[in-house]
């Protein structure tokens, strides 16, 4: 590791964060939820080793940090509960109330409203963190998956696997009012920073969408060919795009491989080769590296986002699912 | 429930909120479900009695999926259903159907009935969707351009196991076959599948119904199975009559696959990836038991309806049934892949599971196991040797 990446990223944490940061700025702890373990592994950016493995609820899923970065929520689908743990002590100091099976979620923009699709209901879920009540349910399609909230908070969208559409919910009319139509089986939602954009992945179509926010009208549909993976395995999952409008990532699950596509002109640029069944990614604060949860073989990938490499991979517990990134 | 007030009284505000949409009632998609009562042969194994809702809780629960995606386009799906009696006439009952304007039919019926009634004159304008039946027949010669299955054929099923057994290089098999016409058609099946697949049948041997297994087994079985060396002993019993008492009592230690064992099937209740575990989940909630095979063929024959208006925002019978026959139809079975028809011989493209009582073992197509076009035409009656011939 060179100087300039070690000392850089202290500079920026230092400024964004404030003082408020206990650990030393370099290092970036990732947190992955272990679904069929019911533990969080705990990464140390640093060194790329498992620091801590705590023991959390039933079959957790989708992980988020709150807006301060002190807490981490944590769907525990098989409790369901949406837990938050206290990173400092890493115990969990309550669970919100969820709604039942709980499986991926959003937090708005002013961290109060967490938005959570309830795989098994069919409605999607919106608990004020604050008061730890729910705010509001909307009915949605057939098992709700991906949820993403705009980052001017005015939009909340839901996809929903067996139904095939992304719901729009307005969040002030707490209500679905339009549905756009993509392929088969959504599974995850990302709005572009500028909000203008909505990235959507459908796992079995094999396909990315991108929406255009005003008009909720499906602009582009990205496929992926990867020489010698069967055009089947290709099935996308996971988004991260980055802050400067440059890449977005896409985990394309049982193909193996993380697409890098050019955010502006749609093109994919790449395929990385990472563990088996990639699943969720996240991004370090500095945008410098991409941590993706390989299920089937139990690791995270790390990605180096300037050189498009895969750095390293870290076991971690059985079937990774989720992963977030604290500074 | 806590939420259910808070949800009903939320969804009378989206209703408010959104009027433009509700201002017309729905269209609907009428579908029809036609299954026979059945004398269930005495079985020695005789554990578990079969659910009186088998195959037609699959329609209901795909009707709920469709209509809450319906919701959404104003759609409304209705099902219809029929059981003829164990003495009455299914073509009598499909021809009732037609004449009360019913278009799309599923039928939950066992060998080559389908077949028949897909050529009743009152049938050429229907769709008819074959998932009670597994004959290979329905598949070849007695196929028909009204007809396609979502319940997989023995060949897949057969060779899904052969896939799975030549990876682990358990390539000799003893196949025992019960005494039943279904149980030799099976056993003809993992034949073909034994030399698609490079395996050998080293002997071949006829279960008879003389004893009762249950009180005799421990003596008989061993006997029964000495005989040539083999990896794996597969039983052709697809009631479940003498199978189960096969495991543990092979005279040499040797596996059990096939209708018993390691069963190679459409669907099972330990398959969980691919989002199973939510079908799975809201299966059991609404019907308060595990979804079988036949539940899961229903299902998916009433989905391929509801996805077909859903991409075609129609509920016409023929523009639905064009687009499920046309090369773009997919349907997302919870298998992991696409599903769609082929469109040589009408029958539903999925992977089938293997699995053990309580845990799933492997799905097949295996790894390495390569077609052209997609592997899962690795399994059953590929196109070049299909016996369907277009008339």
């Amino acid at each position: 590791m060179t100087i300039r990446r070690t000392l850089l990223p202290s500079v920026i944490l230092g400024a964004s964060l404030l003082a408020g940061c206990a650990l030393p700025a370099l290092a970036d702890t990732v947190y992955v939820s272990n679904e069929k373990d019911n533990t969080l592994s705990i990464i140390d950016s640093a060194t790329l080793e498992v620091t801590d493995t705590v023991k959390v609820g039933r079959r957790p899923r989708g992980i988020t940090l709150s807006a301060d970065g002190s807490q981490l929520y944590i769907c525990a689908s098989d409790d369901d509960a949406v837990q938050v743990m206290d990173l400092k002590t890493r115990q969990i100091i309550h669970n919100l109330p969820s709604g039942k099976d709980p499986e991926q979620f959003a937090l708005s923009p002013d961290g109060k409203l967490l938005f959570i699709a309830n795989e098994d209901n069919n409605v999607v879920t919106v608990v004020d963190v604050v008061a730890r009540k729910v705010a509001f349910q909307v009915d949605v399609g057939v098992e709700p998956e991906g949820m993403a909230v705009s980052p001017d908070g005015k939009w909340a969208v839901n996809t929903s696997e067996t139904t095939n559409m992304v719901h729009w919910i307005d969040v002030e009319k707490q209500a679905v009012v339009d549905n756009t139509l993509v392929d088969a089986r959504p599974r995850y939602s990302r709005f572009t920073k500028d909000g203008r954009q909505l990235w959507v992945t459908s796992e079995v179509g094999g396909t990315l969408a991108i929406i255009d926010t005003a008009s909720r009208q499906v602009q582009k549909t990205i496929r992926f060919k990867i020489k010698g993976v069967a055009q089947d395995r290709i099935q996308p999952v996971g988004i991260r795009l980055t802050a400067d409008g440059r890449y977005a990532f896409v985990a394309l699950g049982p193909a193996n491989h993380v697409a890098v596509v050019d955010a502006k002109t749609f093109e994919v640029k790449d395929y990385l080769l990472v563990g088996r069944r990639v699943w969720q990614m996240a991004l370090s604060p500095d945008e410098k590296r991409l941590y993706a949860t390989n299920g089937v073989s139990g690791d995270v990938s790390v990605i180096d986002v300037e050189a498009l490499k895969v750095l390293k991979s870290v076991k971690v517990g059985r079937y990774p699912w989720g992963v977030a990134v604290k500074g | 429930m806590r939420f259910i007030p808070l949800v009903s009284s939320l969804l009378a505000g989206w209703l408010l909120a959104t009027p433009a949409a509700f201002s017309q009632e729905p269209a609907t998609v009428r579908i029809a479900y036609l299954t026979q009562a059945m004398e269930r042969p005495p079985a020695l194994s005789n554990l578990d009695s079969p659910p009186d809702d088998e195959g037609i809780a699959g329609a209901r629960q795909a009707i709920s999926d469709n209509d809450t995606t319906g919701r959404f386009l104003r759609q409304k799906f209705e099902l219809e259903t029929v059981t003829v009696p164990e003495d009455g006439d299914p073509a009598q009952a499909l021809r009732d159907l037609a004449a009360k304007g019913q278009r799309i039919v599923v039928l939950d019926l066992p060998g080559e009935t389908p077949g028949t009634l897909a050529r009743l004159p009152e049938a050429a304008n229907l769709l008819l969707f074959d998932a009670g039946s597994s004959d290979d027949s329905l598949r070849n010669a007695l196929c028909a351009p009204n007809l396609l299955h979502t319940m997989p054929s023995r060949a897949m099923l057969a060779d899904a196991l052969a896939q799975y057994l030549a990876v682990k290089r358990w390539t000799k098999w003893l196949l025992v076959v019960g005494t039943r016409p279904e149980d030799k058609l099976y056993a003809a099946a993992i034949k073909r599948a034994a030399k698609r697949f490079g395996a050998e049948v080293v002997e071949e041997k006829a279960w008879s119904e003389d004893h009762d297994a249950r009180r005799t087994a421990q003596a008989e079985i061993p006997v029964f199975t000495q005989g040539k060396r083999y990896d794996v002993l597969v039983v052709a019993d697809e009631i479940g009559d003498f199978g189960d008492y096969v495991m543990y009592r092979t005279w040499d230690p040797r596996p059990v696959a096939g209708t018993q064992g390691l069963v190679p099937t459409n669907w099972h209740r330990a398959h969980e990836s691919w989002g199973a575990a939510q079908l799975q989940s809201r299966f059991r909630t609404a019907f308060g038991r595990t979804m079988l095979p036949r539940d899961h063929a229903v299902w998916a024959a009433v989905r391929a309806v509801g996805e077909a208006a859903t991409r075609t925002r129609s509920t016409d019978p023929a523009s639905l049934m064009a687009y499920i026959k046309g090369p773009d139809f997919t349907l997302a079975g919870f298998k992991g892949v696409p599903l769609s028809f082929r469109p040589w011989d009408g029958q539903l493209r999925q992977p089938i599971l293997l699995a053990a009582d309580r845990s799933l073992v492997s799905v097949s197509p295996q790894e390495g196991f390569l077609h052209p076009k997609t592997e899962l035409d690795t399994l059953g009656h590929d196109q070049p040797e299909t016996g369907c011939r277009p008339r």
